[in-house]
């Protein structure tokens, strides 16, 4: 077991409305390796986390979480695997009606019978390992993109979990704050031995940070580590990777 | 031709699916009613948010209506030398009908579309989702305290409504009239019953109650993740509850047997 | 926090009030507590109700003590009416129950006049002395027919008087 993928999909079939996401896609994720899914914009990343978080049922195929099949489950048994995994999403998530320290505290108050001074310690430890510390009493409208998303990245931590999905965890963020986060990712993973998974398509900090690749492209989807990418023999991979034509989908390449 | 009717068989089907989903989700509300955690912090502030900040409202319109109901009251009864009969027309007039059916009207413009909003919000930015990712179920956290704060706030807020209003009929009636006090009073407290009257009126409140409970929370809770599907959402409320007020009245009425 | 303890004496306040309103509406206004199942029940026989509908009230020296929970045809084709009262009173059983109306054109009420007799109406009893509503119409017609049979050649009423002065 402990040689079997983390994450496994397998043969997913993914369509929204009439349109297909993925005919028939199946990917492994390594256990505490640092996974990078790249892709345009309407590829798929985003739906690929939904997916292996349970957040979303493929047409066809299994999701394999950490030997559990997420597509056969119910609410009740969801639960249980997500209490296994933390979610850092794209535009940060909290609760905007409470304060950082509540967001924070908020899974522990759900999931752990902990005392107060407890809680709080725990809190506490976490925006320190984010680098943010004193803004327990703001509200989330009240601070910056960078801080949104460590914050979101603490709150995701919380739970201890294996398995952290990030997506697009650069995107808005201006490259100094996205050289914190990347940073602060890569130690999260090498101390804890986080499985992590990220959806990004910012190349340069996939590069420095991916064990693994996943890319996404319009038809099918190719994985290596970042180096055996950057040198594909396929025309199109390469592209991608370099950043040359960017997209062979009519949508261009839509920072947030 | 054809295609008119077959949009209309749509439209049909569209609305059957959708109370069929709107009977799945009072069934998760009531559900999560009776499991743990008791989410009392978030009810209390629900009450206070759907309550509290409707009273203004609540009072000067039901003081309004009050006043109105005097002086056309007034205005009709003078013709057949009734006017001693003020009290019960407006006591009667707020209770039966105009207490909980306004009542229910403002408070679905005003706490039900706010509702709506809210959660509508929540899924836009993901917050619901943040929440299922956190092993919370959303329907317990957001939606079922806010249905219960609503089932809860409207019996309270139509019980000021008509407070309110039978005092608005006092002072016009009485003070600015001339209609003798004690024949306000005494023919209002005569021509009210417990039975036939008050109760059938709480009994209107705690349904509207429920109705927009729980349509204000369907509709965000489904509601598209866009500021449009947001709007959407509120506006349907506003729109699916009202009617659904006026309609069920009616029901609630013909069975109540007065 | 402060924030937390301030909303919660509103919602406190809140509550109250809608319950007081809840209260005063029942209570005061609908009358719950008087009369129902612990009420005193009296039954009154008249040959003519008027327009005595259920729910009227049943009043006695002008102050409301219960009301009228319903009316029915009786054997003898006389009304029966069940009356509903405020079990602490002490009717005695010569106690008299008349059809009023309040104003000209008012609503009909009934209105109980105490006897003297020290024994009190129990549960269920009737009460023996009642006086029919007085109808408009019959009165109206009296009188035109009290005029009409006065200008043919005296009118009945009027011719008694001097003749029983004569005796």
């Amino acid at each position: 077991m402990a040689d079997a993928p983390h994450v496994h999909m397998r043969h997913v079939r993914m369509a929204f409305g009439g349109r297909v996401v993925f005919g028939d896609l199946s990917c492994a994720f390594e256990r505490g390796r640092v996974s990078v899914v790249l892709g345009g914009s309407g590829s798929g990343k985003s739906t690929m986390l939904k997916l292996i978080a349970g957040l979303v049922r493929p047409v066809a195929g299994d999701v394999l979480v950490d030997g559990e099949d997420v597509t056969r489950l119910g609410e009740r048994a969801l639960g249980r695997v997500r209490r296994k995994l933390g979610m850092m999403f794209q535009g940060g998530a909290l609760l905007d009606s409470l304060s950082v320290f509540d967001n924070l505290a908020f899974p522990l108050h759900e999931h752990r019978a902990l005392a107060e001074p407890a809680i709080g310690e725990a809190v506490h430890r976490r925006l320190r390992d984010v680098g943010l510390e004193g803004v327990d009493a703001l509200l989330p409208g009240q601070l910056s993109g960078g801080m949104t998303k460590r914050v979101a990245l603490a709150r995701a931590l919380m739970m201890d979990p294996v398995i952290l999905l990030c997506d697009e965890p650069f995107s808005g963020l201006d490259p100094i704050s996205q050289r914190r986060v990347e940073d602060l990712l890569l130690r999260v993973n090498r101390e804890q031995q986080i499985t992590m998974i990220v959806v990004s398509h910012h190349i340069p900090s996939t590069v420095r940070m991916a064990d693994h690749v996943v890319l996404l492209l319009p038809e099918r989807a190719v994985e290596g580590s970042p180096e055996a990418l950057l040198e594909s023999e396929d025309a199109h991979v390469r592209a991608f990777m370099r950043e040359e034509d960017v997209t062979t989908d009519a949508a261009l390449e839509v920072h947030p | 031709m054809i295609t008119a009717v077959a949009r209309l068989g749509g439209l049909v089907v569209a609305g059957l699916e959708d109370m069929g989903r709107l009977a799945v989700f009072t069934g998760r509300v009531a559900a999560a009613l009776v499991l743990p955690p008791a989410r009392l912090r978030a009810f209390v502030d629900e009450v206070y948010k759907l309550g509290v900040l409707s009273l203004v409202i609540i009072g000067v319109s039901g003081f309004a209506v009050g006043m109105v109901l005097g002086l056309q009251g007034y205005n009709t009864l003078v013709r057949f030398g009734a006017t001693n009969s003020l009290g019960a027309v407006v006591g009667l007039s707020l209770i039966r009908e105009l207490g909980p059916v306004l009542t229910a009207l403002l408070a679905t413009g005003r706490a039900g579309s706010a509702t709506a909003a809210e959660i509508g919000t929540m899924v836009a930015t993901e917050q619901l989702d943040g929440l299922r990712m956190m092993a919370v179920d959303p329907v317990h956290l957001v939606v079922m305290p806010r249905a219960a704060a609503m089932v809860v706030v409207m019996p309270l807020l139509t019980a000021l409504f008509v407070v309110m209003g039978l005092a608005g009929g006092y002072v016009v009636g009485v003070h600015l009239m001339g209609v003798d006090a004690g024949a306000y009073m005494g023919s209002l407290e005569n021509a009210v019953d417990f039975r036939d009257d008050v109760l059938g009126c709480g009994l209107k409140a705690v349904v509207f109650g429920v109705l927009v409970g729980l349509v204000a929370t369907f509709r965000g809770y489904t509601s598209a993740p866009t500021s449009a599907g947001v709007s959407t959402a509120t506006t349907t409320t506003v729109v699916v509850a009202s009617v659904s007020i006026l309609i069920v009245d009616y029901f609630i009425t013909a069975l109540w047997g007065v | 926090m402060g924030r937390t303890s301030g909303r919660d004496l509103a919602v406190g306040c809140f509550v109250l009030m809608g319950l007081a309103a809840i209260a005063y509406l029942s209570v005061s206004i609908g009358g719950l507590g008087n009369g129902g199942p612990t009420g005193l029940t009296l039954v009154a026989n008249f040959d003519e109700i008027g327009g005595l509908k259920p729910r009227a009230a049943v009043v006695v020296s002008g102050v409301k003590v219960g009301q009228v929970e319903s009316i029915t045809l009786g054997e003898d084709y006389r009304a029966r009416v069940t009356l509903n009262v405020d079990p602490k009173l002490a009717l005695p059983v010569d106690s008299t129950a008349s059809i009023m109306t309040s104003g000209v054109l008012g609503d009909r009420y009934v209105s109980l006049q105490l006897g003297g007799e020290t024994e009190t109406l129990a549960n269920g009893d009737v009460i023996d002395f009642t006086e029919s509503a007085v109808v408009l119409e019959r009165v109206l017609g009296k009188i035109v027919h009290n005029l009409g049979s006065g200008s043919g050649g005296g009118n009945d009423a009027k011719d008694d008087e001097p003749k029983e002065g004569a005796e």
